[in-house]
């Protein structure tokens, strides 16, 4: 069954089609990436989807129920992390939980049962009664995704979630979308880290200029738009751009104290970098090599749309 | 399903409507100490008969506190980014909308009875018709409940943009309203005037059910209000609805 079902979505804002006849399909269960640059319609998608705004045409439903028609039915259906930690930065972690289980007509036992579960869970038990107006980004983020999975939503959709989180805050964001996914639930998601939607998402979605303009797995996106590989070295002392201009190196980039070297054949790179480098004197302090990248894909899918 | 989840939606909004704005700087400001800071500066040391007043000074007090509230809320909320929150709840706008009422009203009842039961010390203060007055209370309070909801519909996400916007819409109607010169001594173009401006007919019910007398007919009176209070809510909803055309 699907979770989600998006059809021919269009949405105009005066001169401008924000969304231009989108339309996508997401299993249940499924871990669902929605990928592109800013200002490509994302948040707009979401905003149509999440029933936050109308569609000029088009229809959404969720777990087969349109949201235009049974908006309440279909919210029911669905936890939803807004762009920015949208939460009530006055009240407590534990009075906005309230107010969102309320809002979702959860009975104050299982408000409370929920909450406990959830406070420990994203690791704020201890902060419960402080204003969430003296909480650190992260920790509002946590609040918010709180808010959010607080009735078990069968379908999280989150946008953008780990945008300007530290280390820590990003990963438990990241654990609790897997175990949330792990749970049973659906997961729609926006991110501009392709790196967390290639590790996070079985399907990815890209759009640019309000039209989508791929979708498939992020290894066969991989495969489909890029075959380059790539080399990373990093030798003992500094070194020059002029040291990688060798037959089978499509172009070198600097890369923090090492050096990306694009290549179709990573193979014959690589015997050629421990030749220089033993025939100039150099220690190669780290080598590795990599494949395609969604990120390679996901450059060359919307600077070609 | 719909109806209960509409109803729960309206009473949880209304709820974190007073949680969070009652306290408020600007609602104490301009539904508090503004409204008696005026009585004050009309009525002290210039020997009016207070009891005549009366009915229009508790008038305007509901008037000021019942809106006060309204035109903070959506610009608060868009400004501090909770407003695409709440429209993603089970909730729809009217129930946002009628939240927001509900809120204002309860905060301009609280607030009115607390001054008409401290001023019942000091003034011979009488109703003469207490089913009136009651009526009189309510449609008043819900009528300006939903003229502050209906002043904060075309925000920005600028809370003092509005207050002041609100302000600029709000005091001249307490001079042309019957407050401080009664209806009876009003003529021509500020008669007109004061027919224009909803406050008129909530001072006019109260001085029937307070002292029996009034310009119009209660029925009359009470139907205006009723019609205001329709009125604002579905210019609150078209302009929040046009608004959500253009985006957030």
């Amino acid at each position: 069954m699907n979770a989600l079902e998006v059809e021919h979505l269009v949405k105009r804002f005066g001169t401008v089609t924000a969304v231009d006849d989108v339309s996508l399909t997401v299993r249940e269960g499924e871990t669902f990436g929605f990928l592109g640059p800013n200002g490509a319609g994302k948040t707009t998608t979401i905003r149509l989807m999440t029933g936050v705004l109308t569609p000029d045409t088009g229809t959404v439903r969720i777990n087969g129920i349109d949201i235009h028609r049974h908006p309440l039915d279909a919210k029911m259906q669905m936890g939803v992390i807004p762009e920015s930690s949208t939460v009530y930065g006055d009240l407590s972690a534990e009075q906005n939980l309230h107010l969102s289980g309320k809002m979702y007509g959860m009975s104050r036992a299982l408000r409370n049962t929920r909450i406990d579960e959830i406070l420990s869970q994203l690791g704020f038990a201890e902060k419960r009664h402080s204003p969430v107006n003296t909480f650190s980004k992260g920790m509002k983020q946590r609040v918010s995704i709180a808010c959010a999975i607080i009735h078990r939503p069968k379908i999280l959709v989150l946008d953008e979630p780990t945008s300007g989180l530290d280390v820590q805050s990003r990963r438990l964001v990241i654990e609790t979308i897997r175990h949330m996914n792990e749970q049973g639930s659906t997961i729609f998601l926006t991110t501009h880290n392709i790196e967390e939607a290639n590790t996070l998402c079985q399907t990815v979605c890209i759009i640019n200029k309000g039209k989508i303009v791929a979708m498939d797995s992020p290894e066969r996106l991989k495969k489909m738009f890029d075959t380059t590989q790539s080399v990373e070295v990093s030798f003992d002392r500094a070194v020059t751009r002029d040291l990688f201009v060798a037959e089978g190196i499509i172009r070198a980039e600097p890369c923090g104290d090492k050096w990306r070297l694009y290549t179709d054949n990573p193979d014959r790179v690589l015997k050629y970098l421990v030749l220089r480098a033993e025939r100039e004197s150099l220690g190669i302090t780290s080598l590795t090599t990599t494949g395609p990248s969604l990120e390679e894909a996901f450059v060359q899918i919307t600077e070609c749309a | 399903m719909e109806v209960p989840l509409s109803v729960r939606g309206i009473l949880v909004i209304t709820e974190k409507n007073m949680r969070l704005y009652y306290t408020k700087p600007p609602v104490l400001m301009f539904g508090v100490l503004f409204p008696v800071f005026m009585f004050f500066a009309f009525f002290v040391g210039r020997h009016l008969d207070l009891a005549t007043y009366f009915p229009a000074f508790l008038a305007m007090m509901l008037f000021f506190t019942a809106s006060s509230v309204g035109p903070l809320i959506t610009p608060w909320e868009k400004r501090e980014k909770t407003y695409e929150r709440l429209l993603s709840y089970p909730v729809t706008q009217d129930s946002i909308i009628l939240g927001d009422v509900l809120a204002g009203a309860i905060f301009g009842i609280g607030i009115s009875l607390l001054v008409w039961i401290v001023s019942a010390f000091f003034v011979p203060v009488t109703i003469m018709y207490a089913g009136m007055f009651f009526l009189a209370f309510i449609l008043g309070t819900l009528s300006c409940a939903a003229l502050g909801v209906l002043l904060a519909a075309p925000a920005s996400n600028s809370p003092p943009n509005v207050m002041i916007f609100s302000n600029l819409i709000r005091f001249p109607l307490i001079f042309i309203s019957g407050i401080f010169v009664p209806l009876s001594e009003m003529q021509g173009w500020a008669l007109t005037l004061a027919y224009c401006s909803p406050l008129t007919y909530l001072v006019d019910l109260f001085n029937a059910a307070m002292i029996g007398t009034s310009a119009l007919s209660p029925v009359v009176d009470g139907g205006v209000l009723i019609v205001v209070f329709g009125g604002f809510i579905l210019a609150a909803r078209f302009i929040q609805q046009r608004n959500m055309m253009k985006g957030m």
